[in-house]
């Protein structure tokens, strides 16, 4: 029981403790690792992702609240501009208060790489990286790789058009092979290397590959160019910024799988 | 198709403006702020991280307070635009005159922790002859580096053992820290940017 107190007082201590901070704590899935080729990979064109646990919900507005409660340097009054344009968290009545008609099980958009980099940290978690995120996502309900079905890309396409999906409650979407939620047709959502991407999205920057803004950009093309959907999400990574925030851009956390000796 | 177009579209006016290559990001901080002990909003002096020298020093930014402060990120290895960077580098370096030498520092940031050992950096720094005090060269650990390269907006992923893509970007900040310009592209027209940092010379 001493321990127990101990344990407790050093977390405190750390300000950033691994214990229990919202509902979603518990709710990860197992991916299990492989290989596959992202639409936009290393010079040997395979990615090798090892197994990690997955949040299956997006982060909640409801879950962020209680964030913000406990760390309050990432409020909406106090966190600083390095780290968020002013738009963080822009609806919000204030730093304690959901905006008007805001479902606290809808998910948490508006917030910076940065804080959403320190919620998972906070959680003993992190954000996943863009391979762990696209390699989780090619699945559909069935499949672990689903991208070669032209009604896969289909309906991610579609669900890019549909307006305010954000608005909706975590869940809405369907149910994928690793049994996550929402990868497709809720939120876009923040990867923790989304600054590895080096294509600008502008098609003016991009048609000379401009080799003077990018070492080396010739020699990572797309290996897929059919995957307009892929496409687009990595257009985004590589226009936004760490202190960026969206309306339609949330997040949700990954955690390593430790490896048993 | 219909879709895709507006996709396209959306992507387009998402990014439309982000294609100026000399911005001035934070120009109107007055000199009075300058003189504020505590450190400001959008000083890179609020990342916690620690680095690394080519001395084998470790050190936060925040010590690097008072110093105008250029800054680029490269490898070590690097054959392609990395030897071009550093050649602006040392180009801004030289345009700088010797009595507000003293008053920039001029930084090179590795994105290979992993290869760029403090060996490794002071023995690029002597291939360089970068050796004479102001220069300095970095580095941390690969997360610290990634948040890092994500506050310059520099973008860069390794692509294979050897080698990295990255952006070319130079950003100058000043005494606060806080960014006041940024130079992206290899061998611009360095005339920006040396006037960025001679006068803040001049106001500090």
């Amino acid at each position: 029981m001493v321990s127990f107190f101990r344990l407790i007082l050093v977390f405190l201590v750390i300000g950033c403790s691994n214990n229990i901070l919202g509902q979603s704590e518990n709710e990860m899935v197992l991916v299990t690792g492989g290989s596959f080729i992202p639409l936009y990979g290393t010079d040997s064109a395979t990615v090798v992702v090892r197994d990690f646990k997955m949040d299956i919900y997006p982060v909640t507005n409801n879950d962020y609240l209680e964030f913000v409660k406990k760390y309050p340097k990432w409020k909406k009054s106090k966190i600083i501009r390095l780290f968020s344009e002013e738009s963080y968290l822009v609806k919000w009545e204030d730093d304690v208060t959901l905006g008007i008609n805001f479902l606290p099980i809808s998910p948490v958009t508006n917030v910076s790489w940065f804080s959403a980099k320190s919620y998972c940290e906070c959680q003993g978690k992190r954000l996943p990286t863009v391979d762990e995120w696209e390699y989780a996502a090619m699945a559909d309900e069935k499949l672990p790789d689903a991208r070669i079905l032209p009604e896969y890309n289909q309906k991610i396409l579609t669900w890019y058009e549909a307006p305010k999906t954000f608005e909706n409650p975590i869940g809405s979407t369907f149910k994928n092979y690793w049994g996550i939620y929402d990868l497709h047709g809720l939120v876009w959502e923040w990867t923790l290397d989304f600054n590895s991407v080096l294509i600008s999205g502008e098609s003016r920057k991009d048609v000379d590959k401009d080799t003077n803004l990018f070492c080396g950009s010739a020699a990572v093309g797309a290996s897929d160019l059919m995957n307009y959907a892929a496409f687009m999400r990595y257009a985004l990574r590589g226009s936004i910024k760490a202190n960026y925030t969206g309306r339609n851009l949330g997040f949700r956390c990954v955690k390593d799988v430790e490896v048993l000796e | 198709m219909k879709a895709l177009i507006k996709i396209l579209v959306i992507a387009l006016v998402i990014t439309s403006c982000k294609n100026n290559k000399n911005t001035n990001i934070a120009s109107d901080i007055s000199p009075k702020e300058a003189v504020s002990n505590e450190i400001l909003e959008l000083s890179i002096f609020n990342l916690p991280s620690t680095w690394t020298t080519q001395d084998n020093v470790d050190i936060e930014l925040k010590s690097l307070k008072g110093d105008i402060l250029v800054m680029v990120m490269i490898y070590t290895t690097c054959k392609a635009a990395c030897p071009r960077l550093v050649s602006d580098m040392r180009n801004i370096e030289a345009q700088i005159p010797k009595n507000n030498k003293g008053k920039v520092k001029l930084i090179l940031v590795s994105i290979d922790p992993e290869t760029d050992t403090p060996t490794r950096l002071k023995a690029f720094a002597k291939e360089n002859n970068m050796e004479s005090e102001q220069w300095l060269f970095l580095r941390s650990s690969i997360e610290m580096t990634r948040e890092f390269a994500a506050v310059l907006a520099v973008n860069y992923k390794k692509i294979s053992p050897m080698d990295f893509s990255h952006s070319n970007i130079i950003s100058v900040f000043d005494t606060n820290g806080v960014m006041v310009h940024q130079q992206e592209g290899l061998g611009v027209d360095n005339k920006e940017t040396v006037k960025t940092i001679l006068d803040l010379a001049e106001t500090n």
